[in-house]
């Protein structure tokens, strides 16, 4: 069979198994098999990538996506205890208008793509490979050299988020004995531990008698 | 033969499905969330589709920033999320409207 009729009939299956379950995760009850619909989602979506030989940012997407927010999404779906009637009431109500609305921006935006015009552009060869590297080192060598700024301030973006989560999510209870670190690496040791200096004592009974020192030094 | 627009339809019907899920669910802020992550990703396969078809490496440079701030941003929306719900006891949208808005 030919490789290009092949790689269209697994780009329908993938984004048939997408669409799907992107349905599924707005359609859904239970919270927790909508977070796992859209694992799904993604999971597809990066095969699809993998299509358009996009392959650092289809594994990326999995590692990032699916391992580390989808699985934050159901720590926290997990960890709250919801009630399903309550809020999913109006949904039957809000059902046609979101139908509707869906399906007209549907229409517009491929009425404004112009699919027929599109068609024309066949994928062509990888651009990765014409330049003779690979697709991560394509995407590397524009990330540390062009995009450097950029890159550096992601990482910023990173850490302000992970402080900004930790902050919100912090819960100081009272009545609860815990230790403060800070507390004991600022302390200072003249506070804790005062030296008194005094003069030697001596015996009480003065069995010995003391010998004078200038006696000594005399020859 | 894929085409450019095999892929730009399949970015605006997964856009659509996610403008639809904020309609339909505009009660549980949960599936809110998970809806603009899936608005997000229709973007992302429209930069990779771009980026794929003019041979222009910025495309995909641009998908991996966008992977980055909207992980930044999930996990800022679900701490705002456990805080809410721990002082509130509910993550009905409509009940949250202590700030008049």
């Amino acid at each position: 069979m030919n490789p290009q009729l092949i790689q269209l009939i697994m780009f329908y299956a993938f984004g048939a198994v997408a669409v799907g379950a992107a349905l599924a995760v707005i359609t859904l009850r239970n919270s927790v098999h909508a977070v796992l619909s859209l694992v799904l989602t993604f999971f597809s979506v990066a095969c699809i990538w993998l299509l358009a030989e996009a392959e650092f940012l289809a594994i990326a997407l999995i590692v990032v996506y699916v391992g580390a927010v989808m699985v934050l999404f159901l720590f926290v779906v997990m960890m709250l205890d919801i009630k399903m009637e309550q809020v999913r009431e109006g949904f039957a109500r809000y059902l046609p208008v979101g139908i509707i609305v869906a399906l007209v921006m549907l229409a517009e935006m491929i009425g404004m793509i112009g699919v027929r015009a599109m068609g024309l552009h066949v994928m062509g060869e990888d651009p990765a490979a014409a330049a003779g590297l690979s697709n991560t080192a394509w995407l590397g060598h524009a990330l540390y050299t062009q995009f450097l700024l950029p890159f550096e301030i992601a990482a910023i973006i990173l850490t302000v988020g992970i402080v900004a989560a930790v902050a919100l999510t912090l819960r100081h209870r009272g009545g609860v004995r815990h230790q403060s670190a800070a507390e004991q690496v600022a302390v200072d040791p003249r506070t804790r531990m005062r030296i008194v200096k005094m003069a030697s004592e001596t015996m009480p009974t003065e069995t010995v008698p003391p010998v004078a020192p200038s006696q000594e030094t005399s020859p | 033969m894929i085409t450019l627009a095999h892929f730009i339809v399949l970015g605006a019907v997964l856009f659509c499905i996610a403008v639809a899920g904020v309609f339909i669910n505009r009660k549980n802020v949960i599936v809110l969330l998970m809806a603009i992550e899936l608005m997000l990703l229709a973007v992302n396969i429209n930069f990779v589709a771009f980026s794929r078809f003019l041979g222009d490496v910025q495309g995909q440079v641009f998908v991996f920033f966008i992977l980055t701030v909207a992980a930044a941003e999930s996990a800022i929306g679900l701490a705002i999320l456990t805080l809410l719900f721990r002082n509130r006891s509910t993550i009905n949208v409509a009940e949250i409207d202590s700030m008049k808005g």
